[in-house]
């Protein structure tokens, strides 16, 4: 028997409306916070569960809450910018249970002490966006979020934020920028931590999508209950969004530690494995900033510590995986070509340096591309990543920049072979 | 003269006051002004500008920098195919340039009689579904050539007027929730839960009570 947390309401019919969020337990957490429970006792038991972020960074919830600044004015910003290439979990978590999200916002706003929270979704989510406004408009009316909350005494607003398309705005300090009506620039670090200096200069607490998802079931439970499933750093469940070549593509909401990637893929409960007499060549464990893993990495569990030994992240619990059919260097390319589009142009070595590896990579795909080419390219790439190591070295304001080598090296690395056919036959030599 | 209907003016002035800064307000006033007419005009971001302090210059600086956000005129449906990783491994790529062929437009393109305007977008977080498109920001997916020739063909007849709505991702749910409580009370409210929670550490720690 799995423990379902953030999806147990997924499926059930208006999921997303009060009436079936208050038959299944809805804002029951809420209720024990704020009326039995000092802030304090809240971040306790948060601390206690272990919960790491859910957004990519994999820092630790409680510990973050710690951070904070107790400046008489602080924010608690949700990110739900989820824009990393592949990966698809809040964007079900916001359509299907957007109460949840509103109830885990709420609880963190009690125990941090926030003066407003605001929940920032990317604006391609349309119907999220509806299902999020539509339930903040619903718990307003029940008395969940504004004057004297459920009798508490506590109050505090909620303001949904839409985004308006730009990867770079789940980079935190960009989030925080966007939501001031700004362009999305990252901001120079230090303060390292938006918990020192966030939202309009006032400390700020900004966490993800599925991290606020998991706290009502953390308060209901305890933070012992949810230590106690998965492994070591890892707690809890996570939500994996698994992409690219296998049969059902999905979210699947798994135990930490409880399943590798082989069970991910293979199992006719989840991915049901490839396409008929096809094998896994390789995949990418946590988004697109992640390096790969080849088949000899499959027997990994699906664990933060455990994938970080093996040389790359769980980072945003993305995988997608490539077949003996898919062509990596077209992938790789591909990838270099979101960096490049994506990149916010302040700094130089990410400006300049997606441009030309994109250039690099494409022609190395099209196959007008030699051999040279491919030192050429991973000379653009130490230039953003001296040492071209993982992780990566920063020479840029935030990490976009330095995500950008982890695809062309990996690809080079495991496929070099690949790369000189398609340079020996003047082509790709895959079908598309 | 003004830019936004009388109702939307209205909405515009509830966003406004939903931020201790009201700049804030700008991304979703963009939103609500490309609701009302597809892109942001020179009148609306004049507009916008005027509703926020800021100069029109400062709405089109910042409104430039976002690719949701249309500062050209736009066809009624934006239609973007995804061609990042996990949709290029389902034949996003192939899809664009049959996309491409149907509407007779090269991405970035719109059609002459102001229909469609066709985008190659980055991934839009719907993989599970590749090869997958968006409307107006309405998910479509997986899509075979076939189904992306019914899509246009439904949208084309009005089919489809339901699902995907107008521009403006805004334009259907809007917030409608008593006035923001007044900063006064929360601060007020913030301070006495400091100190009580002061005192409760101090009670429990009276060796650390004093150092804070």
């Amino acid at each position: 028997m799995s423990t379902k947390i953030v999806t147990a309401r997924v499926g059930l019919p208006n999921s997303y409306a009060l009436s079936s969020y208050l038959e299944h337990g809805g804002y029951q957490s809420l209720k024990k916070a704020l009326l039995e429970m000092t802030p304090e006792e809240v971040q306790a038991e948060v601390t206690a569960s272990g919960m790491l972020g859910r957004g990519g960074a994999g820092f630790e919830t409680g510990r973050k809450w710690s951070m904070l600044k107790q400046d008489p004015v602080r924010y608690l910003v949700v990110n739900g910018d989820e824009s990393e290439p592949s990966t698809f979990k809040d964007h079900l978590l916001v359509e299907n249970d957007p109460h949840q999200l509103v109830e885990g916002t709420l609880i963190t706003a009690y125990a941090i002490g926030a003066t407003r929270a605001f929940i920032y979704l990317r604006g391609e989510f349309a119907l999220g966006l509806e299902r999020v406004q539509a339930a903040i408009n619903e718990a307003y009316a029940y008395g969940a979020i504004g004057r004297n909350i459920l009798g508490s005494g506590f109050s505090v607003d909620l303001v949904l934020q839409p985004g308006a398309g730009a990867y770079i705005c789940g980079e935190e300090t960009a989030l925080i920028e966007s939501l001031e009506g700004k362009r999305g620039y990252p901001r120079i670090k230090p303060p390292y931590f938006p918990a020192v200096i966030g939202l309009y200069g006032a400390p700020t607490i900004v966490n993800n999508v599925e991290t606020m998802s998991n706290v009502p079931w953390i308060v209901a439970n305890g933070g012992n209950a949810f230590a106690a499933l998965g492994k070591g750093r890892s707690t809890g469940t996570r939500l994996f969004a698994l992409s690219g070549d296998v049969l059902r593509p999905g979210n699947y909401e798994l135990e930490m530690t409880s399943k590798t990637f082989r069970d991910l893929i293979y199992d006719p409960e989840f991915g049901g494995g490839l396409r008929e007499g096809r094998s896994v060549k390789a995949f990418i464990p946590g988004g697109v900033s992640a390096p790969w893993f080849g088949p000899e990495n499959l027997d990994l569990p699906l664990g933060q510590d455990e994938v970080a030994q093996a040389g790359s992240m769980l980072g945003s619990g993305s995988i997608i995986v490539l077949d003996d059919h898919s062509c990596a260097v077209r992938a790789a390319w591909r990838i270099t070509k979101f960096f490049n589009r994506e990149s916010c142009g302040q700094c130089t070595p990410c400006r300049e340096g997606s441009g030309w590896i994109e250039k690099i990579m494409h022609r190395l795909e099209l196959g007008s591309g030699t051999e040279t080419d491919l030192d050429l390219v991973l000379d653009a790439c130490d230039n953003i990543a001296p040492g071209l190591t993982w992780p990566p070295q920063q020479t840029t304001i935030c990490v976009l920049g330095p995500s950008i080598p982890s695809s062309v090296v990996s690809a080079i690395k495991m496929f070099r072979d690949e790369f000189m056919i398609h340079i020996k036959e003047e082509g790709c030599p895959f079908v598309h | 003269m003004s830019f936004f209907t009388p109702e939307n003016l209205e909405k515009a002035q509830v966003l406004v006051g939903l931020y201790p800064d009201k700049r804030s307000a700008l991304i979703p006033l963009c939103h609500l002004a490309q609701g009302q007419h597809g892109h942001l005009s020179k009148e609306a971001m004049e507009e916008i500008g005027d509703l926020l302090g800021i100069q029109p210059a400062e709405v089109m600086g910042t409104a430039s920098f976002y690719d949701m956000l249309h500062t050209e005129e736009v066809g009624k449906y934006v239609v973007g195919v995804c061609t990042n990783v996990a949709c290029l491994l389902g034949g996003g790529l192939e899809l664009l340039d049959h996309a491409s062929d149907t509407l007779g437009v090269p991405p970035g393109g719109t059609t002459e009689d102001g229909m469609f305007t066709l985008e190659e977008v980055e991934c839009v977080a719907h993989c599970d579904k590749a090869p997958c498109a968006q409307v107006n920001y309405r998910y479509f997916g997986p899509l075979s050539n076939g189904d992306f020739d019914k899509l246009v063909d439904d949208l084309a007849n009005d089919r489809l007027s339901d699902s995907v709505p107008p521009h403006g991702v805004l334009s259907r749910v809007f917030r409608d929730a008593p006035p923001m409580v007044p900063l006064e009370i929360i601060h007020q409210e913030r301070r006495e839960m400091d100190e009580a929670k002061k005192a409760r550490l101090a009670a429990q720690n009276p060796d650390a009570g004093g150092k804070q």
